[in-house]
């Protein structure tokens, strides 16, 4: 057991967490760009946009602070995701350029409704495939077949495709989209003042989050005699409070949403999806990347991790009161509390 | 195509398009708070024109050059997983402050683009400043990574494995202070050099323009000063280089055989048969002097190391000499508009120095890509200079071409789509006469906005 490792992969969980929670949504907002429809189609177009604008980067950010925080602590376990999930992370990547430059290409890019609109459509489709891809990419570790040698499956297929090309990540894949989705369109009524556009969105948070629902029904069957995840996450002590106090987060929500009480669907859906993504790393615990890599095994040396958890506190000191300044600026004007 | 050959391939063109964007995401934040701040104290309303101008241009950049970013940290382990197995817990940590750096950038950009109306000016000048700040932190940590991968400290060695890791040490690596203080210059330079040499060039087609005069102006503020330092601070790099890895500065130079009292090769064309260096102008006593001070030192050559272990040569001695010409090309120029400041104060009526200014635009940025070569090139066959060679970090990964042609599509995709766009933003600038502007109606200058 060593305590400074521990602390830092939760700290990474903590870094991916937020950017479920945050860039999450602004996936999500991508979806419903993509689907936006109705008379009111272009409304709640610029209702996502203007939501996502000042935030997206910072909101980005979080990924790429699990990224460095994983390969300075835990250099092995990196090393070998990068090589058995090349294909997705690197389809991934694009899906993540292709977004970001496409949302700024329409922000400021200033062009004909026409250029516009093909931005747009870039923008979204690039914000369902890459959520896809990440939840694959989560999947395949969940899987427990990512942490084997390449020198064991031998041949590009085996080597490179098979852990992650099948059923249970690739429904991994799908919950995290519905996931994001969900958290998008329970956020966005708050981002207008406009009621048609809140019952808009209303309507499509109620949607999701029967999809939420249904695709974490079909990812928790496929996980069937997957280890450790299925002891972790059917047998131990602490599964059934969990997946309780998950489903009551998610029954909230859905309360919330339905009554409009926007405030609490918040808190309940990031609550709800937080408690899902730490299911899922309290079922590999102690796995970082099963079946081989553990906390431990992959820990760099104590110097490295001192450092780092410095690093992280110095850091903090500077982020979070920043972090706070950027949104209350721009996501604390709503005029229409509960 | 071999597989480490398209892995470097892909990360050459990743870190070439990337660092374009890492340049403009150091150099603009300064020049726009520098016009926000010249708004603030003359109450002209273009220096605020200016300011938001160049942070819309600035925002789509840091857009680019923030997802290109997050493709190379992903690079390091998708292409270079040895690397990062040997070397994350070394060098992990300059990585997790750039990580904040950004996040801080991304953050007060947001504040500085979105909140115009939202935040006192005071306020919102600051956050410029802070993006600005964190800009070139985000630089000084990164190239402080590469600089430990040239002058590898911080850890032993015992039987290939690092052992009594000090990242700290790591972070303190002889190379970092010669080659951030170069990279810093170089983003400030080759930034203030193309802003400036775009309104020269449109200053030529119309000297009247209020709007050009003033983006001028600041961006020659910005790019001179690092064009003068940059000779200096590159002669640092360079002794630096020629004391830590020989073999690099042997390349640069094309310094085949060991010997005392060297010459200073300028251009040619190294034979690598013959080990001469054809048709190059010889200074004598030259490279002795220019690299450790003094006419007769020893130079170690290309010989110190068996011929496997070289460099490509005539690349890294091509780049280097490039980066030397379009480094002292700007040195002169900035000079040139010193001096021309100082005599007379007018800068936009000399249609020679508008020209040479405008001859410069894209130069820095060329220099700084051909500069990175030389460093990266001549660092070669070793990731990790004499601990761990390139083809010992790559992915087992096969068909590594693929990803490479992938990106590199993407890439010249995104460069072609973002080079229209400022060309139109460009274009659309305002016609504005001296005097004229406070008169408008506030509508009137924003119509093309």
């Amino acid at each position: 057991m060593n305590g400074a490792a521990e602390i830092l992969a939760g700290a990474v969980l903590v870094s991916l967490n937020a950017y479920v929670l945050l860039a999450g949504a602004d996936f999500g907002g991508g979806v419903w760009d993509l689907l936006a429809s109705g008379p009111r189609r272009a409304e709640q177009r610029s209702v996502i946009a203007e939501a996502i604008a000042p935030v997206w980067e910072a909101n980005h950010v979080w990924l790429i602070l699990a990224l460095v925080l994983l390969f300075t602590c835990f250099p092995p376990a990196f090393a070998q995701l990068s090589i058995r999930l090349h294909v997705p992370l690197a389809m991934a990547l694009v899906g993540v350029v292709l977004r970001g430059s496409a949302f700024a290409f329409r922000s400021y890019g200033g062009q004909r409704d026409e250029v516009q609109r093909h931005w747009g459509r870039l923008f979204a489709s690039a914000s369902v495939g890459t959520p896809f891809l990440l939840g694959t990419a989560v999947g395949a570790v969940a899987a427990g077949r990512v942490g084997e040698s390449v020198a064991s499956s031998p041949g590009f297929y085996a080597g490179y495709m098979a852990p992650w090309l099948s059923a249970f990540p690739a429904s991994v894949g799908v919950f995290a989209l519905t996931c994001f989705a969900f958290l998008a369109a329970v956020y966005l009524p708050l981002e207008t003042d406009d009621p048609e556009i809140r019952e808009d969105f209303r309507r499509r948070a109620l949607a999701a989050g029967l999809a939420v629902a249904a695709s974490g029904t079909v990812a928790l069957a496929l996980s069937r005699g997957i280890e450790p995840l299925q002891r972790g996450l059917l047998g131990a002590p602490w599964a059934t409070p969990l997946h309780l106090l998950t489903g009551a987060a998610g029954a909230a929500a859905l309360a919330g949403v339905w009554l409009r009480r926007w405030r609490v669907a918040r808190i309940a859906a990031a609550s709800e999806v937080s408690l899902i993504l730490w299911g899922w790393a309290l079922g590999q615990y102690p796995y970082l990347v099963p079946p081989t890599i553990t906390i431990d095994t992959a820990a760099a040396p104590p110097e490295t991790l001192t450092l780092a958890m410095v690093a992280l506190g110095l850091g903090g000191l500077l982020l979070f009161p920043s972090l706070y300044y950027l949104f209350r600026l721009f996501k604390a004007r709503s005029p229409h509390a509960d | 195509m071999q597989d480490l050959l398209a892995a470097r391939a892909q990360m050459g063109v990743s870190l070439a398009f990337h660092i374009v964007f890492a340049l403009v995401g150091m150099g603009m934040p300064v020049l726009m708070v520098v016009a926000e701040r010249r708004w603030i104290v003359t109450g002209d309303e273009i220096y605020r024109e200016l300011a938001q101008r160049w942070a819309k241009g600035t925002a789509i950049l840091f857009a680019v050059g923030a997802v290109s970013g997050t493709v190379l940290s992903f690079e390091l382990g998708l292409l270079w997983p040895g690397f990062m197995r040997f070397a994350g817990a070394i060098i992990g940590m300059p990585f997790s402050l750039e990580g904040f750096a950004f996040f801080m950038e991304a953050i007060f950009l947001g504040i500085y683009m979105y909140g115009w109306d939202h935040v006192p000016p005071r306020a919102h000048l600051a956050a410029g400043i802070v993006v600005a700040a964190s800009g070139m932190a985000s630089g000084v940590f990164v190239v402080i990574a590469n600089a430990w991968m040239n002058t590898p400290t911080g850890f032993e060695l015992a039987g290939g494995v690092p052992v009594r890791i000090h990242p700290l040490e790591a972070l303190a690596n002889p190379a970092a202070p010669t080659q951030t203080l170069h990279m810093v210059l170089a983003a400030y330079a080759a930034t203030g050099f193309a802003v400036a040499g775009i309104h020269a060039f449109l200053l030529l087609r119309g000297q009247t323009n209020a709007f050009h005069r003033r983006a001028l102006t600041i961006a020659l503020w910005v790019g001179c000063p690092a064009a003068v330092l940059q000779p200096l601070s590159g002669d640092l790099a360079a002794r630096q280089v020629a004391r830590y890895q020989p073999v690099k500065l042997a390349a640069m130079e094309a310094v085949f055989h060991t010997e005392s009292g060297a010459p200073l090769v300028l251009g040619g064309w190294p034979d690598l048969e013959t080990e001469t260096t054809k048709g190059a102008l010889r200074i004598p006593h030259g490279l002795s002097l220019l690299a450790f001070h003094d006419p007769n030192a020893v130079v170690k050559g290309l010989d110190v190391v068996p011929r496997a272990d070289w460099p490509n040569v005539p690349a890294v001695h091509w780049s280097f000499q490039l980066m030397v010409a379009l480094g002292t090309y700007m040195a002169l120029v900035a000079l040139w508009v010193a001096w021309r400041a100082l005599r007379t104060g007018a800068l936009a009526d000399h249609r020679w120095l508008l020209r040479a200014v405008a001859l410069a635009t894209p130069m820095g940025f060329v220099a700084t890509e051909v500069g990175w070569m030389t460093t990266e090139l001549g660092r070669q066959p070793w990731v990790i200079y004499g601990v761990l060679r390139t083809r010992d970090a790559v992915t087992p990964m096969p068909g590594l071409v693929v990803p490479f042609i992938m990106f590199t599509t993407l890439y010249c995709f995104l460069g072609v789509i973002v080079a229209l766009l400022l060309y139109r933003q460009i274009l659309h600038s305002p016609q504005v006469d001296e005097g004229v502007w406070a008169h408008m109606a506030p509508g009137a200058r924003h119509a093309d906005a």
